[in-house]
């Protein structure tokens, strides 16, 4: 079970991510290029979460044009704070 | 080399495009303790994905006795950094344990021997041990002086002159200089006062440093101005060599150009002209001679 948890900023070229728990995965965004790379982001999102073998989760994400690495960091880093599980060893 | 906020991805993003010899991704005193997590993934992120070039890149980890400077090492290494800085170096232990931290990693992923070190000197203990610092290690890429830190620690304030920093400075550049290391120097972070900073760079350059570390973009320019040789420097240097090689296929070894004696130290430093020139890119490779 995870627990909410918060990375990124709303600054240009970041992206703020909001973890929740809940069943199943539902990913909100919000995002300036949401038309062209809405769903992009929202499979990059779900991948990254997957990956960490997150799959209960309601995400809200709110995009400031970020590039795909650091989607990918900022998932992570909500991940890590979520489950309390590093990625790095202690 | 260029210093960027480690959880800045917007700064991370554009920073090459400036054209700076090397940058380097700060995970230290630029990221706050509750964002050292987050700024440690952008960076290894960034490092994975962003085409950064030709660019030098650089990692300022935090120090290895916090909670944060053994994952920092993890994440860096894992994700190709050239070079890994090492902030406060006091002594030669602590390249040492960096050197074991790094070699770790390597080995756990099959990469020895690629991660080389840089160490920021930034104390009055660390000038003093400098050398110990520049030769703890053969991954030892450079040393670099940290002035904030340095100043404070010797309990004085920073000038435009520089007065207070005129040993630590030469410490490092002779130090370097013995270990066949680079130097680089401090930052200047008053943005509004370009006319010291160049002042600085021309300082420093004199003093012997290979670079200066700078905070923006707009400081680049004043840099490569003051470090890259004029025409005129480069004629010289070049008239030196051409003269050197011609005396050294006919036996001689002292010649003298335009009246003046030359020896080895006045080809040693045509060398460097020459070099430096084609590192600014104002000349090709292939022409250099």
């Amino acid at each position: 079970m995870i627990k909410e948890a918060v990375a990124g900023t709303l600054e240009s070229g970041d992206i703020l991510v909001q973890l929740s728990p809940a069943e199943g995965m539902t990913i909100e965004l919000q995002s300036s290029v949401a038309a062209q790379f809405g769903r992009q982001i929202k499979e990059l999102i779900a991948e990254t979460l997957k990956g960490l073998d997150i799959n209960d989760v309601y995400v809200k994400a709110v995009d400031k044009g970020a590039l795909d690495c650091t989607i990918r960091a900022r998932v992570t880093a909500a991940a890590v704070r979520s489950t309390g599980k590093d990625v790095w060893k202690d | 080399m260029m210093f960027v906020p480690g959880n800045n991805p917007g700064m991370m993003a554009d920073a090459h495009i400036y054209g700076p010899d090397s940058i380097m991704l700060d995970l230290e005193d630029s990221v706050t303790m509750a964002q050292k997590d987050a700024a440690r993934l952008l960076v290894y992120n960034a490092l994975r994905s962003i085409d950064y070039g030709n660019t030098e890149m650089v990692v300022r980890i935090n120090p290895l006795s916090t909670p944060y400077g053994k994952k920092d090492v993890e994440a860096v290494v894992k994700a190709g950094v050239d070079v890994i800085r090492m902030p406060k170096t006091e002594t030669a232990d602590e390249v040492r344990e960096l050197e074991a931290e790094i070699l770790k990693v390597e080995q756990e992923i099959g990469r020895v021997g690629e991660t080389r070190i840089m160490a920021a000197i930034e104390s009055a203990l660390g000038i003093v041990n400098a050398y110990e610092i520049a030769t703890a290690s053969e991954r030892m890429m450079g040393i670099a002086l940290g002035a904030e830190d340095y100043s404070a620690n010797l309990k004085t304030n920073r000038t435009p002159g520089g007065a207070e920093l005129l040993l630590a400075r030469e410490t490092i550049v002779v130090a370097a200089r013995a270990a066949g290391i680079a130097c680089f120097d401090t930052v200047y972070s008053n943005l509004d006062d370009m006319e010291t900073f160049r002042k600085e760079v021309e300082l420093i350059k004199t003093l012997g440093f290979d670079g200066k570390s700078i905070i923006n973009p707009r400081q680049i320019e004043i840099v490569n101005q003051v470090f890259t040789p004029s025409e005129k420097e480069i004629t010289k240097a070049r008239t030196i060599i051409a003269a050197i090689r011609e005396a050294q296929e006919k036996g001689s070894g002292v010649i003298s150009v335009n009246g003046k004696m030359v020896d080895r130290p006045v080809v040693l430093r045509a060398e460097r002209t020459i070099a430096l020139a084609v590192a600014a890119g104002v000349i090709d490779k292939e022409e250099a001679l």
